[in-house]
C-alpha cells in the first residue's frame, strides 16, 4: 500500500534526522504529503488508519454485496462515503471527481491511482435542488408501503 | 411494422382470437384496474441487510388492450428515473423501455404496449456472457454487474426482445442511484434501487399515476400479490413464449 510504506518511510526519515514526531507533524512537511479534507461528523465508519489502508477492499466488497445480492446496507456505501466526504468549492456546491479538491482524489493523484469508478458513479451528493425533487417524488417516498 | 408484428407475436393465425380475447379483458381490467388505485401488491420489504430471495419472483403484468396508442408515459418516467438522455441518435441511444405499435396486416388493426427487459427465467443474455456480467439476482432481475462487463454485446445479440442498450459516450452528471458508463451494456433493471427500497419500477408508477394504469407489479411467487391474482383471473401472454425463456412480464391482450 502506497500509503502505508509512505508512513513508514515519514517515520524513518524524521527517527533518523533526529528530530521528533510530534514536531515533525506540526511543521510545514518537506516531503509533499497529500492533506485529504476532514470528513463531515466525528469519526468515518472504521478507524482513520484503517481507512487509510483498506477503504478500497471494503468497497469492493460492499459492490459484490450490493450489486450481485441486493444487500443495501449503509455503512460501507460508496454514496453514503461521497455524501459524508463531500467538499464544497467557490461556489459552495459540493466538487466533482474532476477537482483536485475532491476528497477521493487527494490521495490518489499523489499515489497515481487512477479510479474508473466516477465515470459510472456520481462523484457528490446530488444537489440541493435535486434532493429537494427527489424528495417531494422521489423514489422512496412514492410506491412505498405506509410502514 | 410488419417486422415488429413477426417479431413480437408467435403465431399469426390466432392473432384474431387473441384480439377477442383482448376485448374480454378490457371490460374486466376496467373492473380491477381502476385508475388512481396503486398496485404494488409488494407482500414484504426486505430489510437493508437481506439478500434478495428466491422466496420472491418479481413480475410485471402489460394490459396492452389499456395501453393508449401515443402516450409514453412509461418511456419518460424510466428516462427521468435513471438519468437516460438521448443524443439524438434513436440507432444507438440508449432504450431501457420503448413503445412498440404493432399492425395486424390483414385487419390493419394497431396495437400499442411497452416493451423492457422482459427478466427471463432463462435469460439468454446471461447464457452467452463470456464473464459473468450479465447475471439473473435471486428474485429473478435480470442486470448487467457494470463492474464486470467488458461491453462485448454477446448478450445484446442473444437478446430476442432486443432490450438491451450499449454505452457509446462518455458520460456526465449521471443519478447517484444509477451509476451508467461509457463501454458498457445496460438494460431495465425493474428500477432495482427502488425495489431494494420497498417501491416499484417508475414506468409501474408514473402509469397507474398519469396514464392508463395498465401496468402491474408485484411477486409472481406469491398467490395472493395483487399481480398473480390479476394473472389468474386473466389470460395473458409472453413475447415468444415458443423460445423457452420464461418472462417475468406478461401481456394481457395481445
Ligand atoms: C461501468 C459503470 C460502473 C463503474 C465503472 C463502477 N461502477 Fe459501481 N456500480 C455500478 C452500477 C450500475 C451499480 C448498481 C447500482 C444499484 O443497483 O443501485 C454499482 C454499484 C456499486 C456499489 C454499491 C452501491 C453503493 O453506492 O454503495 C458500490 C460500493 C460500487 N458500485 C463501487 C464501485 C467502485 C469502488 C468502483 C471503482 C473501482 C465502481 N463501483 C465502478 C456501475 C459502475
Ligand atoms: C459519517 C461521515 C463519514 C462517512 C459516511 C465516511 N467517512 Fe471517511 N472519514 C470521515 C471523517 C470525519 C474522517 C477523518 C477522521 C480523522 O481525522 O480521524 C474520515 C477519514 C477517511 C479516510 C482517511 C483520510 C485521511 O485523512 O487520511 C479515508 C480514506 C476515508 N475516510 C474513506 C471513506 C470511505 C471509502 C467511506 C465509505 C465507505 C467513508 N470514508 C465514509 C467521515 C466519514
Ligand atoms: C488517505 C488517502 C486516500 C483517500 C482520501 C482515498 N484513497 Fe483510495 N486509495 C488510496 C491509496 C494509497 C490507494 C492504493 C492502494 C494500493 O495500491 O494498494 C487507493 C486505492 C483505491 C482503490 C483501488 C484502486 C485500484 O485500482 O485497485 C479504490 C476503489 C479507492 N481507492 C477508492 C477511494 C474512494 C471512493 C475514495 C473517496 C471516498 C478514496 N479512495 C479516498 C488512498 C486514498
Amino acid at each position: 500500500m502506497g500509503w502505508v510504506k509512505f508512513i513508514t518511510g515519514l517515520v524513518l526519515v524524521v527517527l533518523l534526522s533526529g528530530t521528533d514526531v510530534g514536531s515533525a507533524c506540526a511543521q510545514e512537511s518537506r516531503v509533499p504529503v497529500p492533506k485529504p479534507p476532514k470528513g463531515k461528523g466525528e469519526q468515518c465508519v472504521r478507524e482513520t488508519s484503517f481507512m487509510r489502508a483498506n477503504h478500497m477492499n471494503l468497497l469492493l466488497h460492499q459492490r459484490d454485496e450490493t450489486v450481485q445480492k441486493g444487500i443495501r446496507t449503509k455503512k460501507y456505501s460508496l454514496r453514503e462515503c461521497i455524501a459524508c466526504h463531500a467538499v464544497n468549492g467557490k461556489d459552495g456546491q459540493p466538487v466533482s471527481y474532476e477537482d483536485p479538491k475532491n476528497f477521493c482524489r487527494s490521495c490518489h493523484e499523489y499515489v497515481a491511482v487512477k479510479l474508473d469508478c466516477f465515470e459510472c458513479h456520481a462523484s457528490k451528493p446530488p444537489s440541493k435542488k435535486a434532493a429537494a425533487a427527489n424528495s417531494e417524488n422521489g423514489y422512496r417516498a412514492s410506491g412505498v408501503l405506509p410502514q | 411494422m410488419s417486422s415488429k408484428h413477426n417479431q413480437l407475436s408467435d403465431d399469426n393465425a390466432h392473432s384474431a382470437r387473441r384480439r377477442f380475447l383482448g376485448q374480454v379483458g378490457v371490460l374486466a381490467a376496467g373492473i380491477s384496474l381502476a385508475p388512481g388505485v396503486t398496485l404494488n401488491g409488494i407482500a414484504e420489504a426486505r430489510e437493508a441487510d437481506q439478500p434478495a430471495s428466491d422466496k420472491v419472483r418479481w413480475g410485471l403484468l402489460v394490459d396492452a388492450t389499456r395501453c393508449a396508442e401515443g402516450c409514453d408515459a412509461c418511456v419518460r418516467a424510466c428516462a427521468d428515473e435513471n438519468g437516460l438522455s438521448g443524443h439524438g441518435r434513436p440507432e444507438t441511444d440508449a432504450q431501457w423501455i420503448r413503445k412498440v405499435t404493432l399492425r395486424d396486416p390483414k385487419t390493419k388493426a394497431t396495437q400499442s404496449l411497452p416493451v423492457m427487459c422482459q427478466h427471463c427465467a432463462e435469460p439468454p443474455c446471461v447464457d452467452v456472457c463470456p464473464t459473468g456480467a450479465s447475471f439473473k439476482r435471486a428474485d429473478g432481475i435480470v442486470l448487467v454487474d457494470k463492474h464486470t462487463c467488458i461491453g462485448c454485446r454477446y448478450c445484446m445479440m442473444a437478446c430476442p426482445y432486443k432490450a438491451r442498450s450499449f454505452v457509446h459516450e462518455t458520460l456526465t452528471d449521471q443519478k447517484p442511484h444509477t451509476p451508467r458508463g461509457k463501454g458498457t451494456v445496460e438494460s431495465c433493471t425493474f428500477c432495482v434501487h427502488r425495489i431494494d427500497a420497498g417501491g416499484q419500477p417508475a414506468c409501474v408508477e408514473a402509469c397507474s399515476k398519469t396514464a392508463t394504469g395498465a401496468m402491474i407489479f408485484g411477486n409472481l411467487n406469491d398467490a395472493n400479490s395483487t399481480l398473480s391474482k390479476a394473472l389468474a383471473d386473466h389470460p395473458s401472454s409472453r413475447i415468444r413464449a415458443d423460445l423457452g425463456t420464461d418472462p417475468g412480464v406478461r401481456y394481457r391482450g395481445l
